[in-house]
């Protein structure tokens, strides 16, 4: 853990063989049917600490969440979160999803390349998206095609840059 | 004579005080109907999580008592529970009842703020008067705990600050009889006083497919008859150690989340009861806590129940003293996010008290 401690963190750099014990038996089955369900998608299983985390193309994002939210074994309802990372080659949207009857969550995440970020929308599928996806293209300048309003949400009219990004100049600080 | 129909602009806020902060509101009417509406947010938006990448983890306190003001240990404590979680770090038994204990002290001062502002929104002052004495009460002993009203940064990451005051069991003992009657005071004046029901049940209801589709939790979810709170379903701190009920509503309207939030203040009480007979001796804060915090690199996503619904935590961590990303997940965001659907085809008059309904906190809403 000491070598890697200074090693910018990347999705790719996680262990290859998670644990997967940490999983409940409903996370478990959860993340079976998942990938299963995605098989058309590329999904790559993995674990966002005890988490059961599905890794799809970017692409086939809108259908994926389709079949999540109403493939019964899944039944995921509820967008709980949707999380913009800028990981400075490419930005990884993780969408972060529960199901209220059966108690479970589960992490879709997927990969959009720095220069061109564009991935569909899920806000026809979720409501909730709407604001998410807005906040996320404020901050992070990432497009969501299709989403009904594409104006400004928390920054106002006119705003230069993406305040989010890495690169955008905040204050300068150096680790110690 | 026959009045042709004229569709009119009306702008409600930034400075409006039904807006509970600054939040702007543009409403096309028809005469007294609502036809549509377009929210305005992001007046107090700070930065907070870019913010926070930029702070060590000890100092990012601070931020998480700037985002939900009127519930401030609550929100320390979801981002301490995040750090915690990464780095698998042990909280003494003694500070996770104190935590529980001034959060759920927090939850009703919270709700004691609501009551007063949806009298308001109705247009009864009095209630205001009542609801805002007991919160003072409240707000009092968290000064003796932690030094301060509102900003408290009292928590910490293993623990919290330092033991509770030594006339503590005197000081709450004093106030529990007291709030209880506060309470009971705010539920009597308002909740079933007929003007006040006539304003609110059947007003800006929301069906419970609807509420989670968008993304509705705490109170306003409850209130749709959606028997969930984190509390129960994914016990965390030692919530698991006491009982206690989930009030549900039946219709999802103003009224069933007003109810809703009043029964949540009895069941706080039972709450801080209980973990006051259960509290133990001992450390207050993890030795590790106190040190420079380095998590190991890795994802976290932590979540809480807020008086005002989920708060969630995504951390990124690379190993370094700072975050690497923080992605909060505020409760008033989503549900506020619905207020297009709440308002449509309402009535003016009515769009202050569903709005009111929602108990928003525009800092975390724009963070």
């Amino acid at each position: 853990m000491a070598a890697n401690r200074h090693a910018a963190h990347d999705a790719e750099a996680e262990p290859e063989q998670p644990d997967y014990s940490v999983l409940t038996d409903t996370g478990l089955k959860t993340l079976e049917d998942a990938e299963n369900l995605f098989s058309d998608f590329s999904p790559e299983r993995g674990l966002l600490f005890d988490l059961p985390q599905i890794t799809v193309d970017a692409s086939g994002i809108e259908q994926v969440c389709r079949l999540a939210k109403t493939e019964p074994s899944l039944d995921l309802k509820m967008l709980h979160c949707l999380s913009c990372v800028d990981y400075e080659e490419h930005f990884q949207l993780v969408y972060f999803l529960h199901s209220l009857d059966r108690e479970q969550m589960l992490v879709i995440k997927t990969n959009v390349p720095y220069e061109n970020p564009v991935l569909p929308s899920v806000a026809g599928v979720w409501a909730a998206a709407e604001w998410y996806e807005r906040e996320a293209s404020d901050l992070f300048g990432v497009t969501f095609e299709g989403n009904p309003d594409s104006s400004p949400l928390l920054l106002y009219e006119g705003f230069g840059g993406h305040p989010g990004r890495k690169s955008y100049p905040f204050y300068e600080y150096r680790e110690f | 004579m026959n009045a042709e129909p004229v569709e009119m602009l009306l702008n409600m806020g930034p400075q409006h005080p039904s807006t509970h902060g600054v939040f702007r509101m543009v409403l096309w009417v028809d005469g007294e109907k609502i036809v549509d509406v377009e929210p305005h947010i992001g007046y107090l938006h700070r930065g907070s999580e870019k913010l926070c990448e930029g702070e060590q983890y000890h100092q990012i306190i601070t931020l998480f008592d700037r985002m939900d003001y009127v519930a401030n240990f609550n929100n320390e404590l979801v981002y301490c529970q995040a750090v915690e979680k990464l780095m698998g770090l042990a909280v003494p038994e003694r500070a996770e009842y104190v935590r529980v204990i001034l959060c759920e002290l927090n939850r009703i001062a919270s709700h004691l703020l609501y009551v007063g502002t949806i009298g308001l929104d109705a247009g009864a002052m009095t209630p205001t008067m009542f609801a805002f004495r007991g919160r003072e009460r409240i707000q009092s002993l968290f000064e003796a705990i932690s030094g301060a009203r509102m900003m408290h940064n009292y928590f910490r990451i293993g623990g919290v600050k330092e033991d509770l005051p030594d006339n503590f069991e005197q000081m709450i003992s004093d106030l529990l009889p007291q709030l209880k009657e506060d309470v009971e005071e705010s539920d009597r004046i308002l909740t079933f006083n007929e003007i006040f029901l006539i304003r609110l049940k059947d007003v800006g209801g929301i069906s419970a497919e609807e509420a989670i589709d968008f993304g509705f939790t705490g109170p306003c979810l409850r209130g749709c008859g959606v028997e969930y709170d984190v509390r129960k379903a994914q016990p965390y701190s030692v919530y698991d150690r006491f009982d206690f009920d989930i009030p549900v509503g039946l219709d999802g309207d103003c009224w069933d989340r007003h109810w809703v939030r009043i029964q949540e203040m009895y069941e706080s009480l039972k709450i801080i009861e209980q973990a006051l007979q259960q509290i133990p001796g001992g450390e207050v804060v993890s030795s590790l806590g106190r040190r420079l915090i380095r998590p190991p690199a890795g994802e976290v996503y932590v979540r809480a129940e807020n008086p005002r619904g989920e708060l969630g935590v995504h951390l990124i961590s690379n190993g370094t003293d700072r975050p690497y990303r923080l992605k909060v997940r505020p409760p008033s965001f989503c549900n506020l996010s619905a207020i297009k659907r709440l308002l449509a085809e309402s009535w003016i008059a009515d769009s202050v008290v569903i709005l009111g309904s929602l108990d928003i906190v525009l800092g975390e809403v724009d963070r």
